[in-house]
């Protein structure tokens, strides 16, 4: 136990002394969120939109008027039928299209009640979700208006439709996006380098021509690593909570649980790629085209996968972070529970217990 | 050289026993033979030295018999331990210096001891006397981190690490290349006081004339062993008749050694010449030759050879 | 000036803040000379050295290498020297015809001049059938002495020589210095820098630099006479044990 707690302490030592990764490693996660926050909000401002007013009448003039007025939005042209939506949105001049049905107003007054369709482009589901939330809020707003003025409670039902991503997979998904990346980063990466470090600089040969049992160098090594992530995660969920307003609906002990899972995952994948690797540079390479690619482009973080072509999403099921991805999403943003995750879990723990059986067993106890 | 040894027996004495060890690289259309066959034996407590220029195969030799590589012929053991079979016991009983000083550069001087001593299973106190000669040197940059040490120092505390377990036998590869000529001096001299420890001591080194500090040696070129014997006894092998020559001008000198008939090599050795003469040419004969040849005043010594000479002869055979 | 004079230097000094790494150093190298510039590590070798291949400015005193002056005429310094290092000075990557096409071209060697030097050189070194190999396929003795000619072969005054021959055989040793003999033989001067003592008894004369200073100069005979020694290791540690700083 002694020989592991030096060698804990030693892997910190380089940790800490190198001050330059370490301030990367842990600045990384909150410039990527911010980034990713500013990146969106910046994003919806004079946002195309067409109107299909069916009823043209007082208040859908009225609500038309509050739409073009705020700044979201800007009405890019009027429309005449259902089949004009399609085109609209299909000549990428659109994101959001408003429908009144007939008798808008009529409704409202006889009835108390009236209906709007909004219908978003869901292939970049975060506009979408913003948009649809902007304009229902000035649509709540003028409800409220008219309820208070009349004194008579009016309803506006919004209708949403997502064209293109329906189920909106991907709405604020970079949160999960950025949790995978990081840690696949941390993890992956550096623990790959510094073990291949030891191996370039010589240390490695006298570690093993010492009693030290391999399994306790490789331990060793993962420990610290598994410390930085978690600190990483932390940072990542506070910012998100509280500076970029995205809730943690699910149960928090769950979501930190998946997030050590993954890590050690993302661990042993590390460990597996420095076993076969002889240098510091090759070790980097390896990491990032063999995980930190597939993380961004195969775990739907970046493109939804239900659009990819079919041997693409046969191989999106290797990729770890696509099942993280998933899991995270579910518990963080919509709030489930472990029940509706645990086969994800379970291939995720498989993936882990591969991994590490494979990079222990490749650990070599001699050199070449 | 094989021929004077026998396949060492599982349960020996300490010391190493090397038998007969093949080690090649690379594949069968590229194949480089590191070790072709080497054969030696160390006492227990003996200072033994590996001597050969880069490429002889010392390291591939080294890491064999520190059971880091596995020999595709051969038998050896280490203080009675077979390396392939019976690894992990040289494990704890080995110490290992390769030839780049493996420290930690971002660790401290106390550090990295203090580290390699848990590694080990032991502590700087437990066996402070054995290292003390030499940690006393640098302890008083203890604070300072192994990357920002001169290479003597970092040589001494390299070995300090290895030596922290109490090792039965040391294995040091090329300790001395890249250091300057007083600290190869006093690492030379921390070694003899080890071995009045009974440490078995195994050092390798390309330079020649690190030889004579060794109770033995064994002297390799292209994976295999020259000879191993004492440095004076590889000395007084040296039969032929030795001469240091020196003239005004040392290239037209040189040029007319290689020719003379009497002459069986000649080869510049510092500021002289050296001329191996061919059994029974007596040096006035070459004395003559050169006066013919228009040297002028030449100087000419009947001298011991030291162990590059001997090298040279050998490599020539 | 004296037109038989390599490199000179007077009272020649660097300094790095509070610390003097060369203490006014004065020595000359004639034309055609060996001469070993020796010192234990931390002496102030690479420093010296430095500034006399035109890469450090001097803090103070004189200094003329190829009778160009180190603090205003570094690039016509760097022009006429050559320079090895036993470490760095190949590309282990290139052939051995791309490694000397390379070199030749920094110097802005014609093609017609290139292509046929190289072929005398390939020659020369017997490397006919390895002239197209990879640069790490060679024994380390031959890329030894590929790297000395190449270090020669734009001709320059000077070339400088970084711990050329530390772990080679006997045999290649001396080949590689039958090399140097035949370049100093014909009027290119050579500068040594080395720790390693049996390669100092090899060069015409000898300085021994002791923290920051030149604490001998002379033929290694003459130095060995007057400090009673056998050998210049001997002299050597004479004079370094002498040494107050050990620092790189």
């Amino acid at each position: 136990m002694k020989q592991f707690r030096s060698f804990v302490k030693k892997e910190f030592h380089h940790i800490l002394r190198d001050k330059r990764t370490m301030f990367i490693l842990l600045g990384m996660p909150i410039v990527q969120i911010v980034l990713f926050g500013f990146a969106l909000t910046n994003e919806v401002k004079n946002s195309k939109i067409a109107i299909l007013d069916q009823s043209n009448d007082v208040s859908t003039l009225a609500l038309r008027t509050e739409l073009a007025a705020s700044r979201y939005f800007d009405i890019e042209r009027d429309l005449h039928s259902y089949k004009g939506i399609e085109e609209a949105f299909q000549s990428g001049k659109i994101r959001l299209a408003v429908v009144f049905p007939k008798n808008f107003d009529a409704d409202l007054r006889h009835f108390n009640k009236a209906q709007v369709q909004l219908i978003a482009d869901a292939s970049d589901p975060n506009v979408a979700t913003t948009l649809v939330n902007y304009a229902t809020a000035i649509i709540m707003d003028y409800q409220d208006r008219i309820t208070h003025d009349r004194r008579l409670p009016y309803t506006i039902n919004t209708e949403l439709r997502m064209l293109y991503n329906p189920q909106l997979k991907g709405a604020y998904s970079f949160v999960p996006g950025v949790m995978a990346m990081v840690l696949m980063l941390v993890c992956t990466m550096m623990t790959a380098i510094t073990v291949v470090r030891e191996k370039e600089m010589g240390t490695m040969e006298v570690m093993l021509v010492s009693p030290v049992k391999p399994m306790k160098i490789v331990m060793a090594k993962a420990v610290p690593y598994l410390l930085l992530s978690m600190i990483n995660i932390t940072s990542i969920l506070l910012l998100s909570v509280f500076v970029l307003d995205v809730p943690i609906r699910g149960n928090l002990l769950l979501l930190i649980g998946e997030s050590v899972l993954f890590t050690l995952t993302c661990l042993a994948f590390g460990l597996l790629i420095s076993s076969s690797t002889a240098s510091q540079q090759t070790a980097m390479f390896i990491s990032l085209t063999g995980m930190f690619l597939p993380t961004v482009m195969l775990s739907g973080f970046m493109f939804p996968i239900e659009n990819m072509p079919l041997p693409l999403r046969i191989l999106s099921n290797i990729v770890p972070a696509k099942w993280f991805y998933y899991i995270v999403k579910e518990v963080m943003i919509k709030g489930l529970g472990f029940a509706a995750v645990w086969k994800e879990t379970l291939v995720l723990t498989g993936m882990m217990l591969v991994l590490l059986t494979m990079s222990v067993k490749r650990f070599k106890i001699r050199l070449a | 050289m094989g021929g004077a040894y026998f396949p060492p027996t599982s349960a020996s004495s300490g010391g190493v026993r090397a038998y007969n060890l093949i080690k090649h690289y690379g594949t069968q259309k590229q194949l480089v033979q590191a070790l072709r066959g080497v054969s030696f034996e160390v006492q227990q407590g003996e200072l033994f030295g590996i001597i050969g220029p880069d490429g002889a195969g010392k390291t591939s030799l080294f890491r064999i018999l520190t059971t880091l590589l596995l020999p595709d012929g051969g038998e050896a053991t280490v203080d009675g331990y077979d390396v392939v079979k019976q690894y992990s016991e040289i494990r704890k009983r080995v110490g290992y210096m390769p030839g780049r000083f493996s420290l930690y550069q971002d660790l401290t001087v106390a550090e990295n001891l203090e580290f390699f001593a848990t590694i080990f299973n032991t502590s700087i106190e437990e066996n402070y006397d054995l290292v003390k000669d030499i940690y006393a040197q640098i302890e008083p940059f203890k604070d300072r981190r192994a990357g920002k040490l001169s290479g003597g120092m970092k040589q001494k505390l390299a070995l300090s690490c290895a030596l922290i377990h109490r090792p039965s036998v040391l294995f040091l590869d090329e300790p001395t290349t890249g250091v300057d000529a007083v600290s190869r001096k006093e690492f030379w001299e921390m070694l003899n006081r080890l071995k009045q420890q009974g440490i078995t001591i195994l050092v390798s080194t390309p330079y020649m004339d690190e030889a004579s500090l060794c109770d033995r040696v064994a002297l390799m070129q292209n994976g295999e062993v020259l000879t191993v014997d004492s440095p004076e006894g590889v000395i007084n092998s040296f039969q032929q008749p030795l001469l240091a020559v020196k003239a005004n001008r040392m290239l037209p000198l040189l040029n007319d050694l290689k020719a003379f008939e009497g002459s069986d090599n000649a080869y510049p050795f510092g500021e002289y010449h050296h001329v191996v003469l061919k059994e029974g040419t007596e040096p006035a004969v070459l004395e003559n030759y050169l006066r013919q040849r228009g040297h002028g005043p030449v100087t000419i010594t009947t001298i011991r050879p030291d162990i590059e000479d001997c090298f040279m002869a050998l490599m020539r055979n | 000036m004296n037109n038989n004079i390599a490199i000179k230097a007077e009272s020649l000094t660097k300094k790095f803040g509070d610390f003097t790494a060369v203490d006014g150093i004065s020595f000359e190298v004639q034309k055609g000379e060996i001469f070993g510039f020796l010192g234990a590590n931390g002496a102030g070798k690479t420093t010296a050295m430095r500034m006399l291949c035109g890469l450090s400015m001097p803090t103070s005193g004189k200094a003329t290498v190829a009778g160009f002056d180190v603090y205003r005429q570094n690039e016509q310094i760097k022009r006429n020297i050559g320079y090895m290092s036993q470490k760095f000075s190949l590309y282990e990557d290139l052939t051995v015809k791309e490694n000397i096409r390379f070199y030749a071209g920094i110097y802005g060697k014609s093609d017609a001049f290139i292509k046929e030097k190289t072929a005398w050189l390939i020659d020369q070194l017997h490397l006919g059938t390895e002239a197209n190999k990879l640069v790490k396929s060679l024994p380390l003795g031959w890329k030894q002495k590929l790297a000395f000619s190449v270090a020669i072969f734009h001709e320059p005054q000077i070339v400088f020589l970084d711990e050329p021959t530390g772990g080679v055989d006997p045999v290649t040793r001396r080949e590689f210095w039958s090399m140097i003999y035949d370049a100093a033989e014909s009027g290119i001067t050579v500068f040594v820098t080395t720790h390693y003592m049996d390669e100092a008894e090899y060069c015409n004369r000898v300085s021994i630099m002791v923290d920051g200073r030149i604490d001998a100069l002379g033929t290694p005979a003459q130095l060995k006479q007057s400090f009673g020694a056998q050998s210049m290791d001997e002299v050597f540690l004479k004079l370094a044990r002498k040494a107050v700083r050990s620092a790189d």
